[in-house]
């Protein structure tokens, strides 16, 4: 068995607002092994991405870690200073993010960008050394060793997003994280970036996590996935398994409302209400209101935790009654 | 009985560029470049394509947003039960015109006046275009909150957009499209900017409506998925011509041209066990070949179902 | 019903913009100094009409009081510096009196004794709490009077300016085209017209009142730069799509102009409005200390006596003719400024913190 990378345990986390205490993230664990795609898909305001901020501490000041740990290969990173932060972000965990096409300096080539990550992590390497790589890795995702050249205006979406992928890989991570990087392109062009991050991580033996709202590509993916709603997980599992088998009252509800063009066309359902505010401390299952199961089965006071229903396959104990 | 609601015929929109301010050569953008297609009344039509493809400013010409360079455009004109052609509509025509063709938006957030309330919102197109008494009016806007799934509308009425979540908004935008009671309404990608547990409901409540009020849609989105659940033919669009139009099935599984297969081939399938066949094609050189040859003849394969050829060989044909 | 539904709703509305407010450090300071100096413009008549106040003595431009005050006579020495003294200009000081000057009016007393005497400028007395100027009148009361003043010219130049600019703007956003190029060209030229010699001048020509500036100030303003702002804001407003969702209905340009983009332009309007009482305040006491404007008083025109009459360069000897005056001016114009900083984070979302 593959050892575990990344650990991450009762993870808790709040924003503290003008309203209130927001709980982005609540009591969240996972594990992703070497070399594994692990899946977080959910709506948007569920927490996902607030979890992958955690991950590289990243998360905005106004956010507070009230317990939990993330174990990267062993080493804490909850409470690290920033200059040991500095060392693991990039070198062992990148993050492609949804803007981060966005986020190239407009006046700075291309090519310097990403030398300039370099220089900060492999200060011995040479210039030379630096440019064979880069040149390496964007012929991994795809694009011509000319980009390098180039400033960001005179690349398209998908051309700056590729680039993007390339500055993560730059470092060479143990781990990357790819929190929606598709969902400002277009179809073709996301399936063309879908293709290089499965590439490029089959190629390296990379783990993933694969952050999205999108059922149909988290299906695609990922080998181990995680539905997260209002906050917490309430089914994780294989992803085939959580496909064909799905256990929790959500994780039908969002396969049953996710469109396809193959297969018959069936009719959809959808799924009444919002989700919560998170600014309410919500007792027991925050699903409960929306439920569309809730007469046949649980206890909607009961206090979430995941209890596992078969290898690997952990579901909220709020479903228990009806499996 | 001709029974078309909309005749579009060799559409065309450019937009002229200055690269700067002093040079006098402009660029031509041709947005959308010749293109033809019908609504029937009762009918969905997808507009399909990648982004810059020309769907929106299509949208945007068929309404009278911005005026359209070239071709023509005809509407049914329920009054006089004619077709007539937008280009020469007098007052009261393009009132009855107004009256029938809504737009709605893709952001929910952007599209209401966010200092008017919900009420003053939907209430003004039956100022702008007197319909009904005042208290008709109230009447009608209670009514339309409630077939739009806002209940109790009361709670509604008095609210600012932005009290509201995305999904309510959207249904609002709804409510102040249909509350003309139009048959014909253009929606530009309305809820491709909605949560997925959400989306489904505001997608079949259009569906409920279009069958209950008789409404047409031309639908404009950039997921065939999404197409296919809401489209009874689909016109794929790209770089401003429609390549393929076809009923939507029939288009699912015997796409004929090359830009239609590589945009089905992209879609993701939530299946795990399912493998996608990627079909690649070099966008460059199918670009080249369309500019090459502009001669824009569409060809019946059967079913209704027509193809771009670009040129009087059917290049793309394979037979 | 109805209505008291609506009338929650805008207080409900209020209520949050003004915790947003109350977040603002500086915005609250502004405030604070705002309602102070709003306090003593509404006193001032009230003391009259009370007869707290008698008119005689306390009115800020014709009242007189003859103050006596006790000074001791002294004798100015030859020669500087000595124990007392440091410099020629420390003697008399200001509760003494030179022996040679009572001799100048044949007055009798010898050194050391008290002479009563009438004094103008008096300085602060309980009678008057920041004394009385050259002519006898009282100086808190001026400064009331000049509060008076410079909320009647700050709040009508913005309002005015603000009504110009905004609706300038927005047309010009609206309808492009040569009207577009045209306001913008005017602003231009009004950004680069010098203004406080342009007011030199145009006060040459008319004797300026109070209202007179707010429609001068208030134009040039309307017309300046702000329109600019004006207008890029309701560019942005012009394309959102509720702007196009209401054309596709079919409602008119001036429905457009005047229900959906002045609405959502108004708020940076506001808080163009709040600046521009700043300068306004800065601008007449400008124009007051150089004595060209026609009004009574003001706290430009008491700075503008004091230095006539010299009061200005003995230092801080006299310094309840200038100090007063010259702090209103800052603090007030300093009020308002932080007002609209305060305002600024209400209205820009970006802004805000959390």
């Amino acid at each position: 068995m593959s050892k575990i990378l990344l650990e991450v345990k009762n993870l808790s986390m709040h924003y503290d607002t003008l309203e209130g205490n927001v709980e982005a993230v609540k009591n969240v664990s996972f594990n992703v092994n070497s070399g594994e795609s692990f899946g977080l898909v959910g709506e948007s305001g569920c927490g996902k991405t607030s979890v992958a901020m955690t991950l590289l501490q990243l998360q905005p000041e106004n956010s507070i870690i009230t317990e939990g740990s993330i174990k990267l290969d062993g080493k804490e990173l909850v409470g690290l200073s920033e200059n040991d932060l500095r060392k693991v972000r990039w070198d062992s965990i990148s993050i492609v993010f949804q803007g981060a096409m966005n986020a190239w300096n407009p006046v700075i080539k291309i090519g310097e960008q990403i030398r300039e990550a370099m220089r900060e992590h492999y200060p011995q390497n040479s210039k030379q050394e630096n440019i064979n790589k880069i040149n390496e890795l964007f012929r991994m995702v795809g694009l011509d060793e000319s980009i390098s050249e180039r400033f960001p205006h005179e690349l398209s979406g998908g051309m700056k997003q590729r680039a993007v992928i390339a500055l993560a890989l730059s470092c060479d991570p143990k781990i990357i994280i790819a929190d929606e990087p598709t969902t400002a392109l277009d179809v073709v062009i996301q399936d063309q970036i879908l293709n290089e991050i499965k590439k490029v991580q089959n190629l390296l033996g990379l783990s993933l996590i694969y952050i999205s709202h999108d059922i149909a590509v988290i299906a695609e993916m990922t080998d181990k996935i995680a539905v997260m709603y209002a906050g917490s997980i309430v089914e994780m599992g294989p992803t085939k398994n959580v496909f064909t088998s799905p256990k929790h009252s959500y994780t039908r509800a969002l396969l049953d409302s996710t469109p396809s063009i193959k297969g018959e066309k069936k009719k959809l359902r959808s799924l009444d209400g919002e989700p919560p505010s998170l600014i309410d401390k919500i007792d027991g299952c925050s699903f409960a209101p929306r439920c569309p199961d809730r007469e046949i089965s649980c206890n909607p006071t009961e206090h979430m935790s995941l209890i596992e229903i078969e290898p690997d396959h952990y579901v909220d104990v709020c479903s228990q009654g009806k499996i | 009985m001709n029974d078309n609601l909309i005749e579009v015929r060799n559409l065309v929109k450019h937009f002229e560029v200055s690269k700067s301010v002093f040079s006098r050569n402009k660029k031509i953008v041709k947005a959308v470049d010749g293109i033809s297609f019908d609504i029937k009344a009762g009918e969905t039509l997808g507009l399909v394509g990648q982004s810059g493809c020309g769907k929106t400013t299509t949208a945007r010409s068929l309404c009278l947003l911005d005026p359209k360079t070239s071709g023509s455009v005809n509407f049914y004109n329920p009054d006089t039960k004619n077709m007539e052609s937008i280009d020469d509509i007098d007052d009261d025509g393009i009132r009855v015109f107004r009256r029938n063709m809504q737009m709605i938006f893709q952001d929910p957030y952007e599209s209401l006046n966010p200092r008017w309330t919900i009420k003053d919102i939907i209430r003004e197109p039956l100022d702008i275009h007197n319909i009904g008494s005042i208290a008709e009016r109230e009447d009608a806007i209670v009514e339309i909150l409630r077939t739009v799934g806002l209940t109790p509308p009361k709670n509604y009425l008095k609210r600012y957009p932005h009290e509201i979540s995305g999904g309510q908004r959207q249904r609002v935008s709804i409510a102040r499209t249909l509350v003309m009671k139009p048959k014909f309404v253009i929606c530009d990608e309305p809820t491709s900017m909605l949560d997925v547990s959400i989306r489904i409901s505001i997608m079949d409540l259009m569906l409920n409506l279009a069958k209950e009020l008789d409404v047409s849609y031309l639908y404009i989105t950039h997921d065939l998925a999404v197409a296919r659940y809401m489209c009874n033919r689909i016109a794929v669009m790209f770089n401003g011509k429609i390549v393929e139009i076809a009923e939507t099935e029939e288009l699912l599984q015997n796409p004929i041209h090359p830009y239609t297969k590589r945009l089905i081939s992209s879609i993701p399938i939530p299946d795990p066990s399912y493998k996608r066949e990627r079909y690649e094609i070099n966008f460059d050189e199918l670009d080249k070949i369309i500019s090459n040859n502009p001669d824009e003849k569409m060809i019946d394969v059967g079913n209704e179902h027509l193809v771009a050829t670009h040129d009087t060989k059917g290049f793309f044909i394979e037979t | 019903m109805e209505n008291n539904n609506q009338d929650r709703d805008i207080k409900a509305t209020l209520k949050k913009n003004w915790i947003l407010f109350k977040q603002s450090k500086l915005g609250m300071t502004g405030l604070g100094i705002v309602i102070f100096f709003g306090f003593l413009a509404v006193l001032q008549p009230i003391l009259f009409l009370t007869n707290v106040w008698d008119e005689g003595v306390y009115h800020p431009v014709v009242g007189y009081d003859a103050e006596k005050v006790a000074r001791t006579i002294v004798e100015c020495p030859d020669q500087y510096p000595t124990k007392d003294y440091q410099t020629r200009e420390d003697c008399p000081k200001v509760d003494e009196v030179n022996i040679r000057y009572l001799k100048a009016f044949n007055i009798d007393g010898d050194v050391g004794d008290i002479y009563e005497s009438n004094v103008q400028p008096a300085p602060p007395s309980r009678k008057h709490i920041l004394g009385t100027d050259s002519l006898g009148r009282d100086i808190f009361s001026q400064i009331m009077e000049g509060c008076q003043v410079a909320f009647v010219l700050g709040l009508i130049s913005a309002i005015i300016g603000v009504g110009i600019s905004t609706l300038l703007g927005t047309a010009a956003a609206f309808y492009g085209g040569a009207l577009d190029t045209y306001l913008m060209r005017q602003s231009d030229l009004v950004l680069m017209l010098p203004s406080l010699p342009f007011l030199f001048i145009i006060s040459a020509f008319a004797e300026l009142q109070v209202w007179h500036l707010a429609v001068v100030l208030g134009t040039l303003g309307g017309l300046g730069g702000s329109v600019i702002t004006i207008k890029s804001q309701a560019l942005q407003v012009k394309v959102k799509p509720f702007v196009d969702s209401a054309r596709i209905t079919g409602g008119t340009r001036r429905r457009i102009m005047f229900s959906h983009i002045l609405p959502n332009v108004a708020p940076l309007a506001l808080l163009y409005m709040v600046f521009s009482v700043t300068g306004a305040i800065a601008s007449e006491s400008v124009l007051s200390f150089l004595g060209l404007l026609n009004i009574d008083m003001s706290w430009g025109i008491m700075i503008y006596l004091a230095q006539t009459e010299g009061f200005i360069f003995t230092g801080l000897k006299y310094w309840w003719l200038i100090l007063p005056a010259g702090l209103s001016v800052t603090l007030l114009a300093g009020g308002f400024y932080l007002v609209g900083r305060g305002l600024d984070d209400v209205f820009n979302p970006r802004l805000r913190r959390r």
